[in-house]
């Protein structure tokens, strides 16, 4: 799935030569200190950046949906309409299991804005269920949940493993899934720092 | 596409929104303008058309740094970005979301105020028309500066003044058509004018502003 990706951020090498494939219904794991291009390599399969280098094979282009350290919730909207919103987009599933599947259903009428960071976090979790997309990226997923809500996030992940879905996640907690992890350290990019004159200018 | 200009128009219209902005920015200037130049209708009515178009152009250009620096803080434009619509659909969205809750407005109130500054009869029509024409291109326009500042933290003067320049033909061709229409004169050229500008601002700066935002979103 992935063959010798080079990520870059700011026009400056990252990693190199990243070399993994996941199967359906597998969950992978990225590992490596803070600032070792674990996001950027999210972001880059996510298709937010273009490569550095090399190739991400996917069977379809629109089969990968992300989940950042940002959550994409509008503090003026209820949990319920942040995620129709979510659901119309990505063509009008039923939102219903996602509320149910992160114990939202008692929250859903509440302005996300009120909601705690905990709770934030699984209302951003629960777009994922909406997005009905296979693949699923998740840069830091379990950040400001508590022990319960990582049991949940880890039932969906199961539950989106079962269904043939794929998972690859930027994480430091054992959730208990049964994982393929990769440390992405040995893939640090030599400090080299290619400026052609496009990427020096954006 | 739907749903997210409904939501867009939703979030507008809620608390700090900024739905009323635009509109009570243009009612302040409006309403200021007979102090500061004095009482006398002769003087009023002449500067009228102006006066209305400058104020409707600075309330649109007030609101145009939420278009995207909102979405880019909360992270729903990588989000977006990663859904199954186009960008250059999304783009095009939000210009359109921009202007039902920014330029609509300033046309339905520009005729209430144009009674403030005294424009004569005959210019109403012509001035509500040059808005309802010109006020779409602003919108569109403000949405390519809004995309090439998107990743700047508080880059509302940068954007400003990127985008006056740009503002300039409309803002000429727009208070030109309701100066000549309130004065009796013939309006066709300058109203196709504006409106040449308005279909080609429409047709073309959204493929702009989407490459502008796909490179930001880096």
């Amino acid at each position: 799935m992935v063959v010798d990706l080079g990520v870059s951020r700011g026009g400056v090498p990252v990693l190199e030569g990243v070399n993994f494939s996941v199967e359906a219904g597998e969950a992978l794991v990225l590992t490596g200190p803070n600032g070792s291009g674990k996001t950027t390599l999210l972001r880059t399969l996510a298709g937010l950046q273009p490569p550095h280098g090399g190739k991400i094979v996917v069977p379809d282009s629109e089969a990968i949906t992300y989940a950042g350290h940002a959550d994409g919730i509008k503090a003026v909207l209820s949990v319920r309409e942040n995620l129709d919103f979510w659901a119309r987009v990505h063509g009008g599933k039923d939102i219903a299991p996602a509320l149910d599947g992160f114990d939202l259903q008692a929250l859903a009428d509440r302005p996300a804005g009120s909601l705690s960071a905990g709770q934030k976090r699984r209302l951003g979790l629960a777009r994922l269920m909406v997005t009905g997309r296979p693949i699923w990226l998740l840069d830091e997923p379990t950040v400001s949940l508590d022990k319960a809500s990582v049991e949940l996030f880890a039932g969906a992940v199961r539950r989106h493993l079962e269904g043939g879905g794929i998972a690859v996640m930027a994480s430091h907690i054992d959730m208990g899934l049964d994982v393929r992890v990769v440390d992405v350290t040995p893939f640090r990019a030599r400090a080299q720092v290619t400026r052609t004159f496009d990427e020096a200018f954006l | 596409m739907i749903a997210l200009l409904i939501r867009d128009i939703r979030l507008a219209v809620r608390a700090g929104g900024g739905f009323g902005l635009g509109l009570a920015f243009f009612l302040i200037v409006v309403v200021l303008v007979p102090f500061a130049v004095g009482p006398e209708t002769t003087l009023l009515s002449r500067i009228a058309p102006g006066i209305l178009w400058i104020g409707a152009l600075l309330a649109c250009l007030l609101s145009l740094d939420r278009i995207f620096a909102l979405d880019r803080e909360d992270g729903s434009l990588d989000l977006l970005a990663s859904a199954p619509l186009p960008m250059e659909g999304i783009v095009t969205v939000k210009a359109l979301a921009h202007w039902i809750t920014t330029g609509l407005p300033l046309v339905v109130a520009a005729p209430v105020l144009a009674v403030l500054l005294s424009l004569p009869e005959a210019g109403f029509l012509w001035l509500v028309l040059s808005l309802l024409i010109g006020t779409p291109a602003l919108s569109v326009i403000g949405t390519f500066g809004a995309a090439l500042t998107v990743g700047i933290k508080r880059g509302g003067l940068l954007l400003s003044l990127l985008v006056l320049p740009l503002y300039v033909p409309t803002l000429i061709f727009g208070a030109e058509v309701a100066r000549r229409g309130a004065e009796g004169l013939e309006v066709d050229t300058p109203l196709f004018l504006l409106g040449a500008i308005t279909l080609f601002s429409v047709a073309l700066l959204p493929f702009a502003s989407a490459a502008v935002l796909r490179m930001n979103l880096r």
